[in-house]
Order: C-alpha cells, then sequence, then structure tokens
C-alpha cells in the first residue's frame, strides 16, 4: 500500500511539471527569451508584436478596458492605413487584475508570445513592477496612464500621462496663477497612489502659492461612500475652493453630498475627474461650474477628437474617457518612434528598444491629449504637453 | 505502535520527496530552455503560496482554529523584509541580507502572531477567526498610510503624509503611504523558495510528531480531555498559531523580494487573499501538508493557464473551483473515486481511499 502511495505521489509530482512544462511549450516557437540577443523569429518578420497590459477585470476594469479598447481602435486604424514601416500591427492585451503580481506573469504571457514592444500598464502599482522586469530585458515600455513616479525610473519606460507630481504641480499653479481661491481644501484618497502622490505635490507647491490648504481630509478605499464628516470640515473651515485629486466616482458624491448639506463652493479637479459627466443615476447639474484640469476631453471641438470619440461610441457603446485618449496617442507615438528609427520586425527586442528610446524623443504627436503643440518626450520618460483647463457649463466641457 | 511511526516518516519522506522532484525536474526544463516566460516567473509565487497554504494549514488542521486574516502576517512580514532590505541595501552582502530579512520578517510576524493569540486563544469559540479578519483589514489600511522616512537623525514616522515626516536634506523615504515600498531588490529565485518550502514542511511536519505537537492535536480533538491531563492549553496554542503566523511571515519576504514594488492592495494582502489561502488549505485538505502544496500549486496555476479564454477567465477558475471541491469532498465523489483509484490500477486490493497523512 505504500509503495502505491510513493508511486501514487511521484505521478502526481510528474503529472504537475508535466503540466508546467506542457503550458510552457507553445512558446518554444516564438522567441525563447528575451535576455539573450537572439532576433526574434524570422517566421513572424513582418508584423509588430505590441503586447498590452491592464486590468480588464476586477475593480479597476473600466480603466484597462478603456485602454484596452483604445489601443485596438489604434492599432485597426494603423494597419488599415498601412502598418508601421509597411508591417501590419499585431496587439495582444493581458489582463493584470490591477495585481503587481498578476502584472508580472501578464508581461511574461506577452513574452511567451513574442511581444516586441509594450504598451503598459495602465495602473501604477503593477507598472512599477513590469518596468523593473522590461528594464531587465530592455524592452521598450509606453505607460498609457502608469502616473507614478517610479514608472518611467528607467530609461527604457515612458508614459503618456502627466505624473502625479506634475498634476499636483500644474493644479497648484493653476489655482494660485489665476487667483481662483484663498482658502483651500483637499479631499483625498489616502489610500490610492494617484491620488496621494498629487495631493503631497499640490501641498507642497501651495507653500508657494498665494493660497492656503485649510483642511486635508484624506478617506480611503474602504470608506469611499460617505463623505459627510470631510465635507462638513471642509465647510467649517472657510474653504472656497475644493480640490479633488481623485476619481469620478467619488467625486459624484461628494458633490452630491456637499449640494445636500448645503456647501456651495467651488470644485477642482484633475484628469481622474474626466467622465463625471457620464456617470449614471448622478444629477450632472451639480457639476456645473466644475474646475477641472484634463489632457483631454470628450467633447472638445477638434476633428481628432470627434472622430475618435465617435468610432469608439459606435464601436464599444461607450463615451472615451482619457484612459482610452492616453491609449489611443500612446499607440500612435510607438508608431511614429517606431517610424523616425525604421525599426523593422525583424530586429531584436533589445535593437526596437534603443531605436524607439532615441526615435520617441525627437518626435512630436500630436494626439488627442496633445493640445495645439503636440506631446513631446524627455529621455526621463516624462512628456511634454500643456494641461487644459476646462469648466463644466451647461452639462459640457468648456475651454477656461 | 513501531510501525505506525514509520509509517508517518514514510509518509514523511514522500512529501518531501515530492517537493525535490518537482524541483529537480523544473529545473532540468529551466536549464534545457523550454519552460516559459510565464511558468519561470511563476516558480517563486508558487513556492510562496506553498508556504502560505502549510502555515495556514498548521493552524486550521492542526490547532483546529480557523484564521481568516492570513494576509496580515504575509503583509507584516513583505513589509518588514522589504523595509530591512531596502535599508541596508549596500550595506550587507546580498545573501546575507536576504537570509537576514527572512529571519527578520519571521520574528516580527510571530511577535504579531503572539499579540493577537494571547487575549483570543484563551478563549473558546470562534473569535480566532472574527478578531484575524478584523487584523488582516487593519494592516492593510495601517500600512496604506504608514510613511517611514530615513535621514541623518534616524528614522521618522507618520500617518498623515510625506511631508509631516520632515525629513532632513538627503532623506529618503522609504515606505510612501499607498504607494507602499518600491525599488525592493529582487533575491528571491526558485531555489531559495524550495529551500523555505522543505523547511517550512521539516517545522511543521516535526512539529506535528512531536510532544509538542501531540498536545496541540489533543486541544483539537478534545479540549477537555487536554486540560484534564494538564495540558497548557493557551500555551500550546500560542506556540502554534505563533509559528503559522511567522511561517507566513517568511512567504511574505519571499513575496515581497519577488516584485519590485509592494503595496498594500486588497487585491494581495487583503481580505480575498486570506480566503484565497484557506480556499488552498480547504481543498488539499485540512491537516493534510502534501494536499495543502498540490491545491496551492494547482489554483495559482490554472488562471495564468487559463489566460487563453481571455475574459471567460475569472469565471471558468471559479466553476473549476467548484467542481473540484465538489470533486474532492463529496461523499458521493468519494466513493467513485474510491472505486476507481489508481491504486486498484496497481493491482492493490486495500483501497484506502482516504489519501495523505
Amino acid at each position: 500500500m505504500k509503495k502505491s502511495k510513493m508511486i501514487l505521489s511521484v505521478l502526481l509530482a510528474g503529472t504537475m511539471v508535466l503540466g508546467l512544462a506542457g503550458c510552457g511549450s507553445p512558446s518554444k516557437s516564438t522567441s525563447d527569451n528575451a535576455s539573450d540577443s537572439k532576433t526574434s523569429d524570422s517566421s513572424d518578420g513582418d508584423t509588430f508584436k505590441i503586447g498590452g497590459i491592464g486590468p480588464t477585470t476586477g475593480g479597476a476594469a473600466v480603466y484597462g478596458q478603456a485602454v484596452k479598447n483604445a489601443a485596438e481602435l489604434a492599432v485597426n486604424e494603423i494597419n488599415e492605413a498601412g502598418g508601421i514601416n509597411g508591417k501590419q500591427v499585431e496587439l495582444n492585451f493581458q489582463d493584470d487584475e490591477h495585481d503587481a503580481e498578476k502584472a508580472v506573469n501578464a508581461y511574461n504571457t506577452l513574452k511567451d508570445w513574442g511581444m516586441q514592444a509594450l504598451l503598459g500598464t495602465v495602473t501604477s502599482t503593477p507598472c512599477v513592477a513590469v518596468a523593473n522586469e522590461a528594464y531587465a530585458d530592455n524592452m521598450f515600455l509606453l505607460s498609457p496612464s502608469g502616473s507614478a513616479v517610479e514608472c518611467v525610473q528607467y530609461d527604457n519606460a515612458f508614459r503618456v500621462c502627466f505624473s502625479d507630481p506634475n498634476q499636483g504641480l500644474a493644479s497648484a499653479q493653476y489655482i494660485g496663477e489665476n487667483k481662483l481661491a484663498s482658502k483651500v481644501a483637499v479631499i483625498y484618497d489616502s489610500s490610492d497612489v494617484y491620488s496621494s502622490g498629487i495631493y503631497e505635490k499640490f501641498a507642497e507647491e501651495a507653500k508657494n502659492q498665494d493660497f492656503e490648504i485649510v483642511a486635508a481630509e484624506a478617506f480611503t478605499a474602504d470608506n469611499n461612500k460617505d463623505f459627510s464628516t470631510q465635507i462638513q470640515k471642509a465647510k467649517d473651515a472657510g474653504a472656497d475652493l475644493v480640490f479633488l485629486p481623485i476619481y469620478y466616482t467619488e467625486a459624484s458624491l461628494i458633490l452630491d453630498q456637499a449640494k445636500k448639506s448645503g456647501y456651495d463652493t467651488k470644485f477642482f479637479g484633475c484628469d481622474g475627474l474626466d467622465g463625471i459627466l457620464s456617470v449614471e443615476n448622478f444629477d450632472t447639474s451639480l457639476t456645473e461650474g466644475v474646475m477641472l484640469l484634463t489632457p483631454f476631453a470628450a467633447d472638445a471641438e477638434d476633428e481628432a477628437t470627434q472622430k475618435f470619440v465617435s468610432e469608439y461610441k459606435e464601436k464599444y457603446g461607450d463615451t472615451p474617457n482619457q484612459f482610452a485618449a492616453d491609449a489611443y496617442d500612446g499607440m500612435y507615438a510607438i508608431k511614429a518612434a517606431f517610424e523616425a528609427e525604421n525599426v523593422t520586425p525583424d530586429m531584436s527586442i533589445s535593437d526596437i528598444c534603443e531605436a524607439a528610446k532615441k526615435g520617441i524623443t525627437s518626435i512630436t504627436v500630436d494626439g488627442l491629449t496633445g493640445g495645439e503643440e503636440g506631446i513631446t518626450w524627455t529621455a526621463d520618460g516624462e512628456p511634454n504637453k500643456s494641461p487644459k483647463a476646462v469648466i463644466i457649463t451647461d452639462g459640457a466641457y468648456k475651454a477656461m | 505502535m513501531k510501525k505506525k511511526m514509520l509509517n508517518t516518516t514514510k509518509n514523511n519522506l514522500i512529501t518531501y520527496g515530492m517537493v525535490i522532484i518537482a524541483y529537480i525536474i523544473v529545473q532540468i526544463f529551466v536549464l534545457s530552455g523550454s519552460l516559459s516566460n510565464l511558468m519561470q516567473g511563476l516558480l517563486v509565487p508558487l513556492c510562496t503560496y506553498v508556504i502560505l497554504a502549510l502555515s495556514l494549514n498548521l493552524t486550521v488542521g492542526v490547532l483546529g482554529e480557523l484564521s481568516l486574516g492570513h494576509a496580515g502576517f504575509m503583509c507584516i512580514g513583505a513589509f518588514t523584509g522589504a523595509f530591512f532590505s531596502k535599508c541596508t541595501f549596500g550595506t550587507i552582502p546580498d545573501g546575507l541580507r536576504f537570509f537576514l530579512a527572512i529571519l527578520l520578517g519571521a520574528l516580527v510576524a510571530a511577535i504579531f502572531g503572539i499579540l493577537i493569540g494571547i487575549p483570543v486563544l484563551r478563549l473558546r469559540g470562534d473569535y480566532l477567526a472574527i478578531v484575524t479578519l478584523a487584523f488582516g483589514e487593519i494592516i492593510k489600511n495601517v500600512m496604506n498610510v504608514l510613511y517611514v522616512g530615513k535621514d541623518s537623525a534616524g528614522f521618522h514616522f507618520s500617518l498623515k503624509d510625506q511631508m509631516s515626516l520632515n525629513l532632513a536634506d538627503g532623506g529618503e523615504v522609504i515606505i510612501k503611504g499607498a504607494q507602499g515600498i518600491s525599488g525592493t531588490p529582487k533575491n528571491s529565485t526558485f531555489t531559495i523558495g524550495i529551500i523555505l518550502v522543505l523547511i517550512t514542511l521539516f517545522i511543521i511536519l516535526n512539529l506535528m510528531n512531536s510532544r509538542d505537537g501531540r498536545a496541540v492535536m489533543a486541544i483539537r480533538d478534545n479540549r477537555i480531555a487536554a486540560e484534564s491531563i494538564g495540558i497548557n492549553i493557551t500555551k500550546y496554542k500560542l506556540m502554534a498559531f505563533a509559528v503559522s503566523a511567522s511561517l507566513a511571515g517568511v512567504a511574505g519576504v519571499l513575496y515581497a523580494h519577488n516584485l519590485a514594488t509592494l503595496t498594500a492592495l486588497p487585491k494581495n494582502f487583503g481580505y480575498n487573499m486570506s480566503i484565497m489561502i484557506l480556499v488552498f488549505v480547504v481543498l488539499g485538505g485540512i491537516g493534510n501538508m502534501r494536499g495543502s502544496i498540490i491545491a496551492a500549486v494547482l489554483l495559482t496555476l490554472l488562471p495564468e493557464v487559463l489566460r487563453g479564454l481571455n475574459d471567460y477567465r475569472m469565471l471558468i477558475y471559479a466553476v473549476v473551483l467548484i467542481v473540484m471541491m465538489l470533486f474532492n469532498w463529496s461523499p458521493k465523489a468519494q466513493e467513485w473515486k474510491a472505486r476507481h483509484s489508481l491504486k486498484k490500477l496497481f493491482g492493490r486490493k486495500d483501497t484506502a481511499a482516504k489519501g495523505g497523512n
């Protein structure tokens, strides 16, 4: 009996491992390991393989889905227009569930698939983990919306969105220079990287500006439904402007609850507020007069935005948010960077990365989020673009 | 009696052997270059989850108490280890530093285990489940607002924001609240992971077959009887729980040194994670260490293997989980398994349907 048990265990162990290897086998055909400078397979040398990573399931799925859809849209357009340097583009988007460990798994899956450049990841924490892996492989990484500082700490990583500190800085400067208020209250999510990142820089810059932060009230992801305490504190402190460096879901609740408690004040937000006009069961008239600093507004007048928005709506039945716009621009930035350096799909991953690194600093992408001057990149990975300040009037964005 | 002891020894050796054989086979695949990147990336997480499942099995299976905050101990170990590594980066050689980080993570997690255990394990009933549930959430939330910085004057702590640390020039913020710790050196390797799994197994299996372990199991089986023969209930419960917590801490250190970034998200250190570990234990069989290992490996691999199914992946995962549970533990399925067991194929008459130890 014991012997058979032993045999059984060995068998089990064996099958487990074979299972491991079995799942691994399809990769053998594609480029085995990026660490050696072997060129990726010449057999599929006529398409670019671009990977994407983001949360398409779980709590942050709305951001991942937006990026996925917009990236698909951009790839389809690029392919219809003849591809990059005459080569077609293939996109493979993997789910990371907004978790660093899963993101690394997704990254490895894409590597097995033969990815040559990465558009991702969408959220900050996974992005930092993936950037580290990508740096080790010298893989070109362009994050559409990973806004934490560390996302682009390596020279192979770039991003389309503003960094968190940049947004905080720009917001503080905007409020100070335009004398929007003298007493400012901040309500932010201390458990969120994006929100606390913006808040910290905002508070730092506020010292140099002509206004005073009278209340800084935090909430966390676990209690983001009732904001009456925070609103009351802001009210008691006499704040004439409330700065909301948060996402629109919470912001819509804050606006609603502020209205109910009779607190009439100005609200100012960052790009996370974009999307507030499409919140369901929310009285959008409450957003009247809300100001936000965002690189993208879905109802902007320019032709590129309108075309993008209508196509996106037609295909996915939803109004695109800034994540979608960033991803769309990101895909075109990869295209432009590849074209600037004549990148071809038969180059090795490392060579593509070196070329793209050089390419991206030399290009200007007009894009949806670029404003009038377009987006340029510096070698440290940060984009240069001007934030647009908009104010919501009659249920639509209006430039300030 | 002698034969029984031999049985356990043999059984334990099979468990060790299983891990070692799996290790050797994987190494062969790695060296021959036929293991995909995904699988190579999964090796260390697999070790982490195996250690977690084993350590929780000590609490649930051997001690007979329910813990719903195991991810909290993992979180403590992870942050302690990562913090230590970040502080001493460059001053201590890599291998030694990682070793110390593991010890420290285990120690701090054990201290928290004892702190929680002292009041709770004196009580009868499911209080440990309630308290550990709260503990896990508290730890996660504290880590989300904790700021720790280091400068020439020493360490600065704050629960508010980065500015209130008042760091001197050249100071470095190590734990940045919600942003956690980033830039932890990547020290975890599969070999270290397997060594830790073996050490965990060694500790738990030896504990189970020791005088102390038998006392713990006596408490589980009949508290009153155990008390009547003079077993110090609180002491033994506390011991088992502290060991379990410290092993979870070790898993946390391993986890933290595998990723460049460490944040306390609901996804990795929240309630769901604790339940996930409990699922490994329940699916593998409560009190069955070998089962825990297999369940942890299978359930960690499953969502990754299903990546090809895209959006249906999590749905399928849930269905597979339910089917596996039913297949493993429903009486009818057990009957069926007994009738069609592999052992029969080997021509044995004695169909011991209840595998494992």
